[in-house]
């Protein structure tokens, strides 16, 4: 029989923890289990027999960490051959009833994925590659990913054995005590993005004993239409007179985990500080139950690394300012790769109130792939909202969707033959949710029926694919009301009758409906309200238009989705006039100067709106911002005012820029300013004293190119060459990564000779830094600006 | 055996996060900055520890933990003639660095902060870890060295990660060239002594001669 027979008609019994077992047998602390596969078959032989004699159906391979971060390919591979061995052999060995089955295990690479740590999300389905194409080549039946308490690496796990084997893949987590998992994911999520890849089961193991985890379990309970699978530990170890000791017993273990399998856990079994004792307590308890049905749950829910969105009565904000339709400075950003713009919008409409946004960066200049990519990857760090992927490029939806942290909407799939197969099997392999639009070959049908008609074949044409309908949330499309009288309300009849008659999501762009007409607000906040009294589940909007947000208030308030009118009366603070927003900080100062000195963005924003009404950009950047910046500049350096202090005048300083730059989008060009290379150097991911030159450098005019932290040398020198920039600023802040910016430097100085080398950094010194051949050591981030300048000024008088 | 210890907020030094932040005084802030900075940190901080205690002895400059040995004049001049040392790992996790980067990008103010109440948090947490050793094992600690510090070489961290296991147990990680991931993280050996310590003032055997808070730690 295969696993996943069994697994249908059966609860199945795992085995228990390896590691407390294999140090009583004597493995020294720091030493690689992996390698006893080979050292002491016999140990691990007689381990896994022993569990197959207490009644486990699944042992899993002593491959924890076998991977090829801690070995090389030639050992992985003897590794995994000794490991798979030793359970077969076990298998044979045991007399015991019952089928049996041989898991490849597989556990965290104890590395952090990119940007928190250093691992690349490929590097990592790569490593991870390699140790299951072993595990499939020497025969094992499953394949046990446990102990991930991070969702990315978990995906990039998955996604390795989903695309190098066949077998079933069961993914199981360890949450702690806060019931997340150590880089935020709640259990919800977990499901989402583990359902939307085609795991086989999913669930829990390690972190603490059966009742800690039986919050956790029964939240996925509650949601997961697959098997799911607890192996907790025997409960928290202790130290007793310098032993170790868990605190809770064999037979508490299986009574406490009996309780959970009643409830629905369809795979049971032990990690840490469990033996055989414990495995045979908890198979004495199956064998008195039978397993319960498995209830296919149909909730539409969306990820981010952290949090879960799911489609219910509560209407969905999709915020959709990350998309350049229409906006001449946000394709200035994307022009100049100027990510930061991106992630302050997303960061905004978080703020603003969005639950879900959506991200758009297509624009015929730009490598739509590379920026899709690097945006999903900046916003994903920061903010943590479920996105929408936004592209008709399905080179670019692919990339972005493999290098999401969850489970994304995407935006989206149409009636059209060509559509469908191209987007349903992106959605098949890396999971998500998807905008449906109703149109097809033959256009937008201009009645609901015709609109209806499409959604039906394009839920027929999912089916093929194994897309469930609850992944699908169709657009029954806004048209411009201006043009045909009667486009909203067929827009709305349509979305009425597939929310009632199909049982289907849906959402809608509401903007569109008021093109052409004046004040567009009137016209958007009604139809949106009428959209979601006729159904409508999530709609794209505005976040930061009043007037939306006023009626998505009202209409929760209204509808009794607002407890006490608590969100609504905390909105209406906010309801007032824009004004009062601009000047909220309520500091008395009466010019841009002031504002900047005293650090005020929003203030300093405030006032250039007005100055630019008569002043030219030119002289508010000379007469107004350049002074102020001095002045604090010159206190930072008599310490008259201190580090935090000079970087609010910094930010309302680039406020006020922001306002000259949206203003001037269309006549501003950055081939005026000098060029700046900034990095942290390659090993080093601290970047916080790189962003302060940067935003120093920025306020000074120079056109700062930002290539991040933890940059390899060549990346810095290539960006050097192609752009023959005049400076290159270096970071770094520990000993070992001075190294990598020496090495920089080495490169810098035979391929770009011309340019001048600024380095800081904690561990820097004024020696060290001449040593290693740097131009110029900056103590802190104005000496560094005062550098460039001079620099700057000797070559070539009155730039700015 | 590696044994983990989960701690809620540990006591918070605003003068500590002031210090780290570069300024001199509370006042330094703008009214309700560094509150709201705190509001917005505190809740994503979570306190981990893993330890063990080894049997120890120091011979010249070794020092033998029994499942790994360290060369360092500095580190055997601290631990002495100590017989047991506890070597921990501590993380207030990665929270805070989503929340670094995040204001890295939009408020450099806040990041650095915030990253300063990170700074505090994380040394804060050591000490208490400390104290409870103290009180668990019935002894006083030498002051804690950790990897970097004086001729200790860095590479001591891969000794420390694998015989901790750190990754499994906190989530904490080692970057290739050394650094950790979560960053607000401390590695650390402690040795056991019976004599109080007192409290050294770090800046007696800091060497940086223009210190704006020279004297003052």
């Amino acid at each position: 029989m295969n696993f996943c027979d069994f697994l249908r008609d059966n609860i199945v019994c795992f085995d228990g923890g390896t590691g407390t077992l294999l140090q009583e047998k004597g493995l020294a602390p720091g030493e690689l289990p992996e390698l006893w596969n080979i050292t002491h078959a016999d140990i691990i032989t007689g381990i896994h027999k022993a569990y197959f004699d207490a009644g486990s159906n699944v042992v899993c391979t002593n491959t924890f960490g076998a991977n090829t971060l801690k070995f090389s390919d030639g050992q992985l591979d003897k590794i995994i051959n000794a490991a798979i061995e030793n359970a077969k052999s076990a298998a044979k060995e045991s007399k015991a009833d019952g089928e049996k089955f041989i898991a490849l295990d597989i556990g965290p690479s104890g590395k952090l994925l990119k940007p928190l740590g250093d691992l690349d999300f490929e590097d990592a389905v790569s490593v991870y590659a390699k140790t299951v194409k072993l595990g499939v080549k020497y025969g094992a039946d499953l394949i046990l990913i446990e102990t991930m308490n991070d969702s990315y690496e978990t995906k990039a796990a998955l996604l390795a054995a989903k695309e190098n084997s066949d077998l079933p893949v069961i993914v199981s987590n360890a949450y702690g005590e806060d019931g997340k998992l150590l880089t935020g994911a709640e259990p919800q999520a977990m499901v989402a993005l583990l359902e939307g890849m085609g795991v086989t089961a999913l669930g829990a193991n390690c972190s603490a004993g059966p009742g800690q985890l039986s919050p956790i379990i029964e939240e996925i309970l509650n949601i997961a239409s697959v098997p799911v699978i607890l192996k907790p530990n025997a409960g928290l170890p202790k130290s007793v007179g310098g032993k170790t000791v868990y605190d809770v017993t064999p037979d508490d273990f299986a009574s406490e985990i009996s309780a959970l399998i009643k409830k629905g856990v369809r795979i049971a079994g032990g990690c840490c500080g469990t033996t055989p004792e414990y495995i045979k307590a908890l198979k004495k308890e199956i064998e008195k139950l039978s397993p319960v049905h498995i209830e296919k749950k149909s909730i539409t829910m969306v990820s981010s690394y952290a949090k879960t969105v799911k489609f219910s009565s509560e209407p969905i904000l999709i915020g959709e300012r990350i998309n350049p339709t229409g906006k001449k400075r946000f394709k200035e950003a994307l022009k100049a790769n100027d990510i930061n713009y991106i992630l302050r919008e997303g960061i905004g409409q978080k703020e603003k109130g969005a639950h879900i946004l959506d991200v758009n960066v297509g624009l015929p200049e730009i490598d739509e792939v590379l920026t899709l990519k690097n945006a999903v990857s900046a916003l994903q760090a920061v903010v943590d909202l479920p996105l929408q992927i936004d592209t008709s490029n399905i080179s670019a939806m692919e990339s972005a969707l493999r290098i999401y942290n969850g489970k994304a909407l995407i935006n989206s799939v149409n009636g059209k033959k060509e559509s469908t197969a191209s987007v349903f099997p992106l959605v098949k392999k890396y999971g998500g949710a998807v905008v449906a639009l109703t149109l097809d070959e033959s256009g937008i049908p201009e009645t609901a029926s015709g609109r209806v008609k499409i959604a039906k074949k394009i839920l027929a044409e999912a089916e093929k694919y194994g897309i469930d309908k609850k992944d699908i949330i169709f657009d029954t499309l806004a048209l411009t009301v201006s043009a045909d009288k009667d486009a909203a309300k067929v827009t709305l009849e349509a979305a009425k009758i597939i929310k009632e008659e199909l049982g289907c999501n849906t959402s809608l762009g509401i903007s569109n409906v008021s093109f052409g007409l004046p004040s567009r607000e009137a016209v958007n906040s009604l139809f949106f309200a009428l959209a979601l009294e006729n159904g409508l589940t999530a709609a794209i909007i505005n976040p930061y238009s009043a007037e939306m947000m006023k009626t998505y208030y009202t209409y929760r308030a209204l509808k009794g989705l607002d407890e006490n009118f608590e969100e609504y009366i905390a909105a209406a603070e906010n309801f007032g006039d824009v004004k009062g927003q601009v000047l909220q900080d309520g500091k008395d100062v009466s010019n841009l100067k002031e504002a900047v000195i005293k650090g005020l963005s929003g203030e300093s924003g405030g006032y250039t709106k007005e100055l630019i009404k008569t002043m030219s950009p030119l002289d508010i950047v000379n007469k107004e911002i350049i002074p102020a910046l001095n002045k604090v500049g010159e206190d930072f350096e008599a310490k008259r005012v201190y580090l935090p202090q000079l970087l609010m005048s910094a930010e309302a300083a680039k406020a006020a820029f922001e306002v000259i730059k949206t203003a001037v989008a269309d006549t501003q060009s950055h081939k005026t300013k000098e060029t700046f290379i900034i990095a942290t150097v390659k090993g080093d991911i601290h970047d916080i004293g790189k962003n302060i030159v940067k935003l120093l450098l920025e306020n000074y005019g120079f056109n700062v190119v930002d290539l991040g932290k933890d940059v390899l040398p060549q990346v810095i020198v290539e960006k050097t060459i192609e752009l023959h920039a005049p400076f290159v600023g270096l970071s770094a802040l520990m000993t070992t990564t001075v190294e990598a910016m020496e090495e920089t430097i080495r490169l810098l100085r035979k391929s770009a000779p011309w340019c001048k080398i600024v380095v800081g950094g904690a561990v820097l010194t004024k020696d060290y830094a001449e040593k290693i051949g740097a131009d110029k050591y900056a103590k802190d981030a104005m000496e560094a600006v005062r550098f460039a300048q001079s620099e700057k000024g000797r070559k070539c008088k009155n730039i700015i | 055996m590696t044994f983990i210890k989960a701690y809620s907020a540990p006591e918070l030094s605003r003068k500590e996060i002031l210090r780290y932040a570069g300024c001199k005084s509370e006042t330094d802030l703008p009214e309700g900055f560094l509150e709201a900075c705190l509001n917005e940190a505190l809740p994503v901080f979570s306190y981990k520890v893993c330890y063990s205690v080894f049997d120890m002895k120091v011979k010249d400059d070794e020092c033998d933990f029994s499942a790994f040995k360290v060369k360092s004049k500095d580190l055997a001049k601290n631990l002495g003639s100590a017989k047991n040392a506890v070597v921990f790992a501590a993380t207030v996790g990665v929270g805070i660095d989503r929340l670094i980067s995040k204001y890295g990008e939009i408020s450099p103010s806040k990041a650095v902060t915030i990253a300063a109440i990170g700074a505090e948090r994380i040394e804060s947490l050591c000490n208490t870890f400390c104290e409870d050793i103290k009180r668990e094992y019935k002894t006083e600690l030498k002051p804690r060295f950790s990897p970097g510090y004086g001729d200790l070489s860095l590479s001591v961290q891969k000794d420390i990660f694998s015989v901790l296991n750190c990754q499994k147990h906190i989530g904490l990680t080692l970057v290739d060239s050394m650094l950790m991931s979560p960053t607000k993280s401390v590695t650390a050996i402690a040795g056991f002594t019976e004599k109080p310590q007192g409290n050294t003032k770090k800046c007696e055997i800091c060497e940086n001669k223009n210190c704006l808070y020279k004297g003052d730690i």
